[in-house]
């Protein structure tokens, strides 16, 4: 069981800064996800935490006790590698007990508790196996196995999805899934993968060039982005950002719609509209906000997606549920559902201005 | 994965020929080694380019293990052999672990050092070497030759470990010091077992280079108490003649410990050792 909070964490490499202002507290038992494109900085805060690598600046505490200086093997912090990192020379059953027998574990405990381990991943008949024998996904739950047999106060999860193939991604998620739902304990995850950040994540840490960009549930970031970044990231499809500019009225589009706000509302400033695929609906022309061509008609089954050129406004991308009878080439009337749409300042941050109808 | 390609059979025969001239070529000197040490002193010259001489002899054996001092020189070559390799391997391996995990300051200063003591021709050093070894009076003592040898195969050997170490992920020793080691443990429960292949390399290596080495010790041995093989190997040849058939028999002799040596460490150079610790 572990608090974990990070204050003012900044991580430099020589005169390099590649992280700062890194505030966050995570209550104990949460499913925290840090996501973002390569390079964001994410990997190296886990490693921070881990005390894998030093942290510059900034105290990081774990049940109010400062853990900057501690070294990894007293954090009581089990971690998941991306490559697994299974020692070769050592079959599963000792890969798995092995922090026990560091620890001095007495041998039947050891042995009590990899069987545990290895029943609940389906490991039994491979015990005796060298890692070399097992395929990926074996690994990998061999790999969750060595940290489940720690008990340790938090789990670290270093992308560890990443080298599996699709079908067993979503296998592995759920197991994830079920193991923080039995074990109650803390877990830290790393991915840059959207969907494991939004099915796993009690909150979501959105982070880009070593900043953080959002905190927030799933939904919150899915709703109520705080900035551009965010709304394109999180979402698949992405969300659709259409220039606007600001009038008194409400904000124009690049083709000369007006679209008004809420009676009451301030004059937004904004430069950027952003939109949703699904927020976005093929509608009678009548009640079109703009008029485009469908380019390109994919039939998913559960939805269409319609990749519609609009003149002066350029690619936008709608997302109707279900089989939506439309094919290349059709002229598209589309709509936006104005309660859902977003505005961005030209810095890119989040404006709460509403459009209406008005 | 390449698919699987059927050649034809005379392309295999082609390249089955290619391989049996290669290796003839690469066994003959062997070959010749031997056959000179089992053909009779006297049919040397008569038949001298022969393949197979027309009767054979144990003698040259006999006479030089129980006419010269051969054993001698035998039982030296070993002591500096395998001290060498043992020290060598040992510093090795630690300036190799520490080039391939650490940053220091430093590094590239010693790496650049270290390289280019390679440089030099060993002629040109044989003088400088002569007069310290003398002037710390380690003249005609084995323990000259194992220092001057293990400072000259360091550089090489420490290179040799450190791309050992670059093979080893470094995510290894992470997991081990979350799983609860200390550093030192993490080198010693998980990377060293995995090291097993390149400590036996550079063991073999290095062992046959000190087993081989006949300039320094020409240079720095006189007497006959510490002479090691390949020296004691000239006093076959005399100023009148070479006695060649006692020379190849103690040339096939000193083979033995090589052989002996890799089929010992053969088990550790097989590669492929840390296949499944990690993925991509």
């Amino acid at each position: 069981m572990a608090r974990i909070e990070l204050q003012n964490i900044a991580k430099n490499y020589g005169p390099v800064e590649v992280m700062r202002d890194i505030n966050l507290e995570i209550e104990d038992g949460e499913f925290i996800v840090l996501v973002g494109p390569s390079g964001c900085g994410k990997s190296t805060l886990l490693r921070m935490i881990a005390g894998l690598e030093p942290i510059t600046e900034g105290e990081f505490r774990v049940d109010g006790r400062r853990m900057n200086e501690v070294q990894p093997r007293d954090r009581d912090m089990a971690m998941v590698f991306q490559s697994y990192a299974l020692y070769p020379h050592m079959d599963v059953a000792r890969n798995m007990g092995f922090s026990l027998e560091i620890r001095k574990a007495p041998s039947q405990e050891r042995a009590d508790k990899v069987r545990d381990a290895a029943k609940t991943l389906g490991l039994t008949s491979l015990t005796a196996r060298l890692p070399k024998a097992l395929s990926g996904g074996q690994r990998q739950r061999v790999a969750m196995g060595r940290a489940i047999v720690r008990d340790p106060s938090a789990f670290l999860f270093d992308e560890p999805l990443s080298n599996l193939d699709a079908a067993l991604r979503v296998e592995m998620r759920l197991e994830i899934a079920r193991l923080h739902q039995r074990l109650e304990t803390t877990m830290i995850y790393v991915t840059h993968d959207q969907v494991e950040a939004l099915t796993l994540a009690d909150r979501i840490v959105v982070l880009n060039a070593g900043k953080i960009q959002q905190v927030g549930t799933p939904l919150d970031l899915y709703e109520r982005p705080a900035n551009r970044f965010v709304a394109q990231f999180i979402g698949s499809p992405t969300m659709n950002i259409l220039e606007v500019e600001p009038t008194d009225k409400g904000v124009l589009l690049k083709d000369g719609t007006v679209i008004g706000i809420s009676p009451g509302a301030e004059r937004p400033v904004a430069c950027d509209l952003g939109v949703r695929p699904e927020h976005l609906n093929i509608v009678p022309q009548g009640s079109a906000h703009f008029s485009g061509k469908a380019e390109l008609v994919e039939h998913l089954g559960s939805d269409t997606n319609i990749h519609a050129h609009v003149p002066s406004i350029g690619q936008v991308l709608v997302r109707q549920h279900g089989h939506f009878p439309l094919k290349t080439g059709d002229p598209v009337h589309i709509a936006l559902e104005l309660d859902k749409v977003h505005l961005f300042a030209p810095d890119g941050q989040r404006l709460d201005t509403v459009l209406g109808s008005g | 994965m390449s698919a699987h390609r059927h050649s034809s059979p005379l392309a295999i025969t082609g390249k089955y020929l290619a391989l049996a001239l290669y290796v003839g070529f690469a066994l003959f000197p062997l070959y010749w080694l031997a056959k000179i040490a089992v053909t009779p002193d006297k049919l040397i010259y008569t038949e001298g380019t022969a393949l197979i001489p027309s009767s054979f002899t144990l003698e040259n054996f006999r006479s030089v293990l129980l006419a010269t001092d051969f054993l001698f020189y035998f039982r030296n070559s070993l002591v500096v052999s395998i001290t060498t390799a043992a020290i060598t391997t040992c510093i090795a391996a630690a300036a190799g672990y520490a080039f391939s995990r650490f940053d220091f300051r430093g590094k590239r200063l010693v790496v650049a050092i270290m390289l280019i003591t390679q440089m030099f021709p060993l002629l040109m050093i044989i003088a400088p070497i002569y007069k310290i070894v003398a002037a710390v009076g380690l003249l005609n003592s084995l323990t000259s030759l194992i220092i001057v040898y293990t400072a000259f195969n360091i550089p090489f050997a420490t290179f040799l470990m450190q791309s050992f170490f670059d093979g080893i992920p470094k995510d290894l020793e992470e997991a081990g010091m979350m799983d609860g080691c200390t550093r030192f443990q993490a080198l010693r429960k998980i990377v060293l077992p995995l090291t097993l292949p390149g400590l036996g390399a550079t063991l073999g290596f290095i062992f046959t280079a000190a087993w081989s080495e006949l300039l320094f010790a020409l240079m720095l041995i006189n007497s006959n108490d510490t002479m090691t093989f390949p020296v004691g190997l000239l006093t076959f040849v005399s100023k009148f003649s070479v006695d060649w058939g006692q020379m190849m028999a103690a040339g096939v002799l000193a083979l033995v410990p090589s052989c002996l040596f890799f089929i010992f460490i053969q088990r550790y150079l097989v590669q492929g050792l840390t296949s499944g610790a990690v993925k991509g």
